[in-house]
């Protein structure tokens, strides 16, 4: 038995090898292809993107391969990844007001310039399982109509000329870097929006829900939630001008809520904002909820100790990785701890058995350091 | 994996983690924020760590890792080949031949030379942790030296089951200053914090590193009238006899019946090499055969 | 940028790196005593171990302070070139660089209470680095060590600090020393 603690060195080998073949399953049915994970698993490639921080669509679909489906893995798989590229430099922000959208709604105005947008949503299909996917068979193409005006005004723009919502401080000219520093509190809101981007989506969409139900009741309006592509410039230091290196799909939300206002200010709305990689909605709504609630501080609201309005609280916990590696280490070897314990435990019951020690009330008046 | 640097870390990121070492090492017990990198193993599972031995490792040094004491716990293996990839270090499970030890949850039997570094993996590096859960809270009290939240648990203790129910990670105060979570160790092993070697301590989902230099002043916090006690089972150990070391207890029959042996395996493995022998030898010789 | 900025540097920085680290760390860890370092060969007036100390820590995240006499053009440029050290005034540096006669005047960062670690490392370049002179206790020595310190005063007012204060890196040649802010110094 002492014998078969030993030769970790093999079972891992072996555990490995057999986790290969697990992962394949039956050979008899074709092997998935990372394209095809790309190109029919897309909400899942987003949301290993959104989490892994890493906006590429063939890595991410590599990762869910690799990982079995199992998303938090694979982004787990892109995020130690991403830790060992070389940084290049950053690009300039992109601005979403010029995005080409495929959804773009709103649930503030019936209508508004560049108009409602439903694009490729599940909002209303009806759930029911759809058994002709289980076959193979070919999709007749959606109907197409002409492209969406350049640029759709953001919605939050018209009542920001009214003086209705209020104005954002400029931040920072370089917003700060989580992955570079160490989270450090209180933390402002470009590091906080930074680290819900990447929070896990489960765990904002039961924040959100909570502060919907009460917790920090912030009642949200979605004025937008846009999803469509913008480009990434970098600027170029020798070439003296920025440059378009690429195009990304992003889902941005901005919700209205709850105003505010006192004897010398007049009422005014405030913001939620959420921003995610991808076809992300679900995440981008639950970001923007969360982001209003941590907001109260700012906003002159009453801390009504709702776990959303704990900046610590949300801040330490949302990182699905760190939750993850955190949790799961328990299955690692605990007998040198669970040994001291159960000693302490054996010898307070032999004496409690002996009716020896009890407590004395100068057993502590100070703290010695004494050994 | 030439595609990596040496020991992985890019040099950037080396840097960063050495700084907090050298800053940690001029504050004893104090933890130094770092920005800690997503490491391709799990958090939890000894990132701190590893950063830091990736920080400190050189092409010279020769590499123990022990998990529960352990060389060949399933974890301290991979760790081991972590290094022995992207560093090409020689490893070793003699505790005397090592250069830089890194372990989980205990301080080798054997006292560490001069020279020697033993690198922590620590889960939860802030002592008052489970006692104020806001980071904010607990950095004030580590500035303003208030650490009477700490003496009010430990008394709590006493007053309730009559002694300090703490059996491992059993805060300690360094040189007089900081009060320190030592990681999961046994407290049996806080005598020993007080040694020859450099100690360096990662908690990488934590972001923070600490340090105590050789010859620093540990102490366990305690009372007069009821002192730290490193006790540890009432056992020898049933393979090599030791009745100094700390032990592990295996359930060896469907009756329950138990063995003791020790957790740190090269010193048992030592001991059995040099002759000595425990109760149960014989049997255990059998068993395996 | 003359060429020889971009001469003496590192030939294999991951390793040569990882040396040089293990030495200053042991400095700081064992104060008084004295470690050899190699791999750079920065501008005069720079020393051999001061140029390896900043090849080793600095980089663009870490402000540099040089006092007058280290304040040369060539010494800028090799270190711009080769770490990418933002070169700062004192109160903003998280390294200064120079003799005892200019980095003893004080004015770098001490760390606050919270957080004592931002406080300054100050490379001290001396004319001679023996262990012998002041007597050095605390973490990191057994009994009692022997350092040729500059001065005495400074070191103990900076001790008196702590735990916020300031750590030193003494050099001469291709030598070092560490004099962490826990070293009570007589």
């Amino acid at each position: 038995m002492y014998v078969a603690v030993k030769g970790g060195e093999r079972a891992i080998d072996n555990a490995h090898a057999w986790l290969a073949e697990d992962r394949r399953g039956d050979p008899e049915v074709p092997e998935l292809s990372v394209a095809q994970i790309r190109e029919q698993m897309r909400l899942a490639v987003n949301r290993v993107m959104a989490e892994g921080s890493l906006y590429d669509p063939d890595l991410a679909a590599l990762a869910i391969k690799q990982s079995r489906g199992d998303l938090i893995e694979a982004i787990f798989l892109i995020r130690a990844y991403r830790t060992t590229l070389p940084r290049f430099g950053g690009s300039r922000p992109v601005d979403t007001g010029t995005m080409a959208c495929d959804r773009r709604i709103s649930a503030t105005f019936k209508d508004a310039p560049g108009g409602q947008v439903l694009g490729p949503t599940f909002d209303y299909t009806h759930r029911l399982l759809d058994f002709k996917l289980a076959a193979e068979g070919t999709v007749p193409p959606a109907p197409t109509a002409d492209p969406l005006p350049e640029t759709a005004p953001h919605i939050m723009g018209f009542l920001d000329r009214e003086g209705l919502i209020q104005s954002e401080p400029e931040g920072p000219d370089t917003p700060p870097d989580l992955t570079r520093s160490p989270l450090e509190l209180p933390a402002e809101r470009a590091l906080r929006l930074q680290a819900l981007a990447r929070g896990d989506e489960g765990f904002l969409l039961g924040l959100a829900y909570s502060t919907q139900r009460g917790y920090a009741r912030n009642h949200a309006f979605v004025a937008e939630l846009r999803i469509g592509t913008v480009a990434v410039e970098m600027d170029i230091p020798e070439l003296g001008f920025a440059i378009e290196i690429g195009e990304m799909t992003l889902t941005e939300c901005e919700t209205v809520n709850q105003f505010t206002g006192s004897k010398t200010e007049p009422a005014q709305f405030t913001r939620g904002y959420g921003l995610v990689f991808g076809m992300s909605e679900r995440k981008a709504l639950s970001m923007a909820l969360v982001d209003r609630a941590l907001r109260w501080k700012e906003l002159g609201e009453d801390d009504s100790g709702a776990p959303a309005q704990n900046a610590e609280f949300v801040l330490y916990h949302s990182d699905n990785i760190q939750a993850t590696g955190f949790l799961e280490h328990i299955k690692l070897p605990h007998y040198v701890d669970f040994q001291s314990e159960l000693e302490l435990v054996r010898k307070l019951r032999a004496q409690t058995a002996a009716g020896g020690v009890t407590a004395t009330a100068t057993a502590a008046q100070d703290c010695e350091t004494g050994s | 994996m030439s595609d990596y640097n040496f020991a992985y870390l890019d040099e950037q990121t080396k840097r960063m983690v050495r700084r907090a070492i050298l800053k940690g090492l001029a504050i004893p017990g104090y933890q130094v924020p770092f920005a800690s990198r997503e490491m391709p193993m799990p958090y939890g599972w000894g990132t701190g760590g590893v950063q830091v031995t990736a920080g400190i490792l050189t092409p010279d040094d020769c590499l123990k890792v022990i998990d529960q004491g352990a060389d060949d716990t399933t974890n301290a293996v991979s760790i081991r080949r972590f290094f022995e990839k992207t560093a090409q270090v020689a490893v070793t499970e003699k505790t005397s031949l090592a250069s830089v030890i890194q372990t989980r949850h205990r301080i080798p039997e054997e006292p560490l030379h001069d020279g020697q570094i033993l690198v922590y993996q620590v889960p939860i590096p802030e002592p008052l942790r489970f006692l104020e859960p806001s980071e904010v809270e607990t950095r004030k009290m580590h500035a303003l030296e208030e650490y009477g939240l700490m003496q009010v648990k430990l008394y709590e203790d006493i007053a309730r089951h009559g002694a300090i129910a703490t059996a491992y990670a059993y805060p300690v105060k360094v040189e007089g200053r900081y009060v320190m979570d030592p990681s999961p160790i046994p407290k049996f092993d806080n005598p020993k914090l007080s040694m020859a070697a450099i100690q360096l301590f990662g908690a990488g989902r934590e972001q923070r590193i600490y340090a105590i230099p050789p010859f620093t002043n540990v102490v366990s916090l305690d009372f007069e009238d009821f002192p730290f006690d490193p006790s540890k089972a009432d056992h020898a150990c049933d393979l090599c006899g030791a009745s100094d070391s700390y032990l592990d207890e295996l359930i060896i029959d469907d009756a329950g019946g138990r063995m003791f042996l020790c957790s740190d395996t090269d010193y048992c493995a030592t001991r059995c090499a040099a002759g000595e022998v425990g109760a149960q030898r014989m049997t255990l010789t059998e068993g395996a055969a | 940028m003359q060429t020889q900025s971009l001469d003496g540097g590192f030939h294999n920085a991951p390793i040569e790196a990882a040396y040089a680290f293990r030495a200053v760390m042991r400095a700081m860890a064992c104060p008084g005593t004295i470690v050899t370092l190699a791999g750079a060969e920065p501008p005069a007036p720079l020393s051999r171990a001061a140029g390896v100390v900043v090849l080793t820590l600095c980089d663009p995240e870490t402000p540099v302070y040089l006092a007058p006499s280290r304040n040369t053009a060539a010494i800028r440029d090799w270190i711009t070139f080769h770490t990418g050290a933002p070169l700062v005034a004192a109160d903003r540096a998280a390294f200064g660089l120079g003799l005892w006669s200019e980095l003893g005047q004080g004015g770098f960062p001490l760390g606050t209470a919270e957080y004592p670690d931002r406080s300054a490392t100050l490379i001290v370049e001396l004319p001679q680095l023996a262990a012998a002179g002041a007597t050095l206790q605390g973490p990191g020595i057994e009994t009692s060590a022997e350092l040729s310190l500059p001065e005495i005063a400074a070191f103990q007012a900076n001790a008196r600090l702590f735990p916020r204060g300031l750590d030193y890196l003494f050099t001469c040649g291709d030598r070092l020393a560490g004099l962490p802010r826990t070293t009570k110094v007589r």
